[in-house]
């Protein structure tokens, strides 16, 4: 079988499992990549059914405009339903407190709106778009991961997991993180979107627009950022290679308009993906300290 | 371009680290920024080389002991096929890693130290290929440039390794000197060692067949039901599974298990297009001719070679929780999709994981590796170890933790 079609076929089998095993699953998605690939993936699992899932999105406030349309596009053109969790309303409610300065993000409040959107659905199985190849802490991580009932991963305490037999038995309160394309690579996951034809967000492909110099990386010059009279402001081309919020995903100097010039460009990258975004570079295990905390 | 899962065994002391950092590198398969990570966590080897075991020890605490302590992957490619490295620590204690490495691995390298030869840790890493019925043995003879690049110890290393294989009855076994930390006979025949006439370790590793020799007949075990229910697919009805085995297709007689029910393949569908005939592995959708009553944890099998459906067999286990065994207590027992309560009737024999000399104990306590007699609650479908591997494996569950607590494969009936 050729490596694609192998991917996908372990893929499928795994959303299959999370549908046999848990009583109220949920896909997490964030209008990135990975989701939207995985989603097409649903559809190859589940179809002619509806997905036995809703797609889930913590929204921060501070997404790609592109994204948020792009999202809404989607769920429109595949019928099934959207919950959108509201970083907005954990601030107002007093459970997450913004960052201030010049480098404040709300990528860490996440988790609290995440943890707190599982509580009030009762999500016992929610499946992301985590690679292992991303991240040397998500090279550890499970493809069933259990999480305690307040959230929190604990990479000592990990089941086993053995041939592809996937154990989702958990007590009241807990849940399960799953990650079907554990063992895509990057390169793998723009084959794929190639190969199976998939319509992405249009920040993936080189366009024009003005960023901002921080701590060496080009960001999206966005209205919430703080920027002053000591900032450089450019306006150039460019494209993003993940796709987090504006606070925390850098752009990448890009000519890349179609697939095939995205693909040729990740071949001859000489820096990971994950090098272009800042909430990895706090330091040297920020992963596995946020995935503790309950981060997907 | 296809697959390949291979799983290294060894410890940093055989150059484990030093040859999987070898592969990597030298296929351009580090980045910039994770080189650079690694310089600043500056981690040497004993011989003063980069540590590049810092990019499989992802976690925090294993970067403090300088141990590997769980299972790690690691992606790379080439021109010619996908690799996936499956690390994990090779000491004794961390047996029950080694084991959930080797179950996702078709391939293992064994590393044998060129100056020590075949020792303990070899036999067992070997005894867990055997019981894992891994595809192919690959032994790394390391290390060559300690002692001179010398064809009679590689001969020496060669046979005694024969030796143990044709005891523990492992087949498929190939061999390549190596030095990893030189770069001998790792991407490209090494100048040093002209006497040896095969191919390098990447070569190897593009090149090697795993595919099953023999085709195994088809089983169908049922994930989910689709059943969309609009006005238009109102008597849809699709039972989704990933197929195991060869030569699924349309028209062929099935037999639904454990009820025994029978019918036919109506058709098959692969994301929502036709498909005559499945492949192993692929994640399909299948359809019979008649209304049976068809739903999660049932097998479909080929009438012509159904496998066995019993409740009393024996079975090869490796226990991995902290907990001992207990025979008082009700373990579930999950087969592909199957949950089935179960008990430990017997301990059998425990095995000597070193010597793999059979020891008259009925204590099984962590890492431990025995042959017991299961008691089910109902019929299991499995097909025996020495058959169709794939169908002889399961895992035990403690009911009161949820936990994992034992791998096991089907190696006899009772």
């Amino acid at each position: 079988m050729d490596y694609l079609d192998h991917l996908e076929a372990e893929a499928i089998y795994i959303l299959r499992e999370v549908a046999g095993q848990f009583e109220n699953p949920a896909l997490l998605f964030s209008g990135g990549k990975d989701s939207i690939t995985l989603v097409h993936l649903a559809k190859k699992a589940f179809r002619p059914g509806k997905f036995p899932f809703p797609l889930v999105h913590i929204d921060t406030g501070h997404n790609f405009p592109e994204t948020i349309e792009f999202r809404d596009w989607l769920v429109e053109q595949l019928g099934e339903k959207l919950i959108v969790g509201l970083v907005q309303e954990s601030i107002d409610q007093g459970k997450a407190i913004e960052q201030k300065g010049k480098n404040a993000s709300r990528n860490p409040l996440q988790t609290v709106t995440l943890l707190d959107t599982i509580e009030k659905y009762g999500f016992d199985a929610c499946i992301g778009g985590a690679r292992r190849d991303e991240e040397k802490a998500r090279a550890k991580e499970r493809i069933f991961s259990v999480r305690d009932e307040f959230g929190q991963w604990d990479p000592k305490r990990q089941r086993p997991e053995l041939w592809n037999i996937l154990n989702g038995k958990i007590h009241k309160g807990e849940n399960v993180r799953v990650f079907p394309i554990s063992n895509w690579t990057e390169l793998d996951v723009w084959n794929y979107i190639k190969r199976e034809n998939i319509a992405l967000p249009s920040i993936y492909f080189s366009h024009e627009r003005d960023v901002v110099l921080r701590n060496g990386q080009w960001m999206a010059a966005a209205p919430f950022l703080q920027i002053d009279g000591e900032d450089i402001v450019e306006h150039k081309s460019v494209r993003f290679r993940t796709v987090g919020d504006m606070t925390c995903t850098a752009a990448v100097d890009s000519v890349a308009t179609e697939l095939d010039d995205i693909i040729e460009e990740i071949k001859a990258s000489t820096v990971s993906e994950r090098g272009a975004r800042m909430d990895d570079k706090v330091s040297e295990a920020a992963m596995e300290e946020r995935k503790k905390q309950g981060y997907f | 371009m296809n697959i390949l899962k291979f799983i290294t065994a060894g410890s940093v002391d055989d150059g484990k680290s030093t040859l999987i950092g070898r592969l990597l590198y030298d296929t351009n398969s580090i980045l910039d920024d994770q080189l650079e990570a690694i310089k600043k966590a500056n981690r040497k080897n004993n011989d003063g080389t980069v540590d590049l075991a810092i990019l499989t020890d992802g976690l925090k605490a294993e970067r403090e002991q300088g141990i590997t302590i769980d299972v790690a992957y690691k992606y790379f490619q080439t021109e010619k096929r996908k690799f996936i490295i499956t690390d994990a620590p090779g000491h004794i204690q961390y047996t029950r890693n080694m084991i959930t490495g080797a179950s996702n691995s078709e391939l293992i390298i064994i590393l044998i130290d060129a100056r020590k030869g075949v020792i303990e840790q070899t036999k067992r890493h070997s005894f867990l290929a055997k019981l894992l019925s891994l595809k192919k043995v690959l032994v790394c003879v390391n290390k060559m440039d300690m002692v001179g690049f010398d064809p009679f110890v590689y001969e020496k290393i060669k046979a005694d390794y024969l030796t143990l294989a044709s005891r523990l009855g492992l087949e498929n076994v190939d061999f390549i000197p190596v030095s990893a930390l030189k770069g001998d006979n790792i991407v490209n025949r090494s100048e040093n060692m002209p006497w040896y006439e095969g191919v390098s370790l990447l070569d190897y590793l593009e090149t090697v067949n795993i595919e099953d020799k023999k085709p195994q007949p088809w089983r169908f075990p049922v994930q989910w039901v689709v059943r969309p229910q609009t006005d238009d697919l109102h008597d849809y009805r699709g039972y989704a599974g990933r197929v195991l085995g060869d030569g699924l297709k349309t028209g062929d007689e099935v037999m639904v298990l454990p009820s025994g029910a029978r019918s036919r393949v109506k058709s098959l569908e692969l994301a929502e297009k036709p498909l005559d005939q499945a492949q192993n592995g692929q994640s399909i959708i299948v359809h019979l001719a008649d209304d049976v009553d068809i739903s999660r944890g049932d097998i479909l099998v080929a009438v012509s070679q159904p496998p066995l459906a019993e409740k009393n067999f024996e079975a090869n286990i490796c226990w991995f929780d902290n907990k001992p065994l207990d025979k008082n207590q009700i373990y579930l027992l999950q087969n592909h999709t199957t949950v089935t309560k179960v008990k430990v009737a017997d301990v059998l024999y425990k095995f000597d994981v070193n010597t793999q000399e059979k020891q008259y104990e009925t204590d099984i306590q962590l890492n431990d590796i025995a042959k017991i007699e299961i008691k089910a609650a109902g019929d299991v479908v499995f097909d025996l170890n020495r058959d169709f591997p794939e169908n002889s494996q399961g895992i035990l569950i403690d009911p009161r933790t949820n936990l994992t607590v034992g791998a096991l494969m089907i190696e006899n009936v009772a």
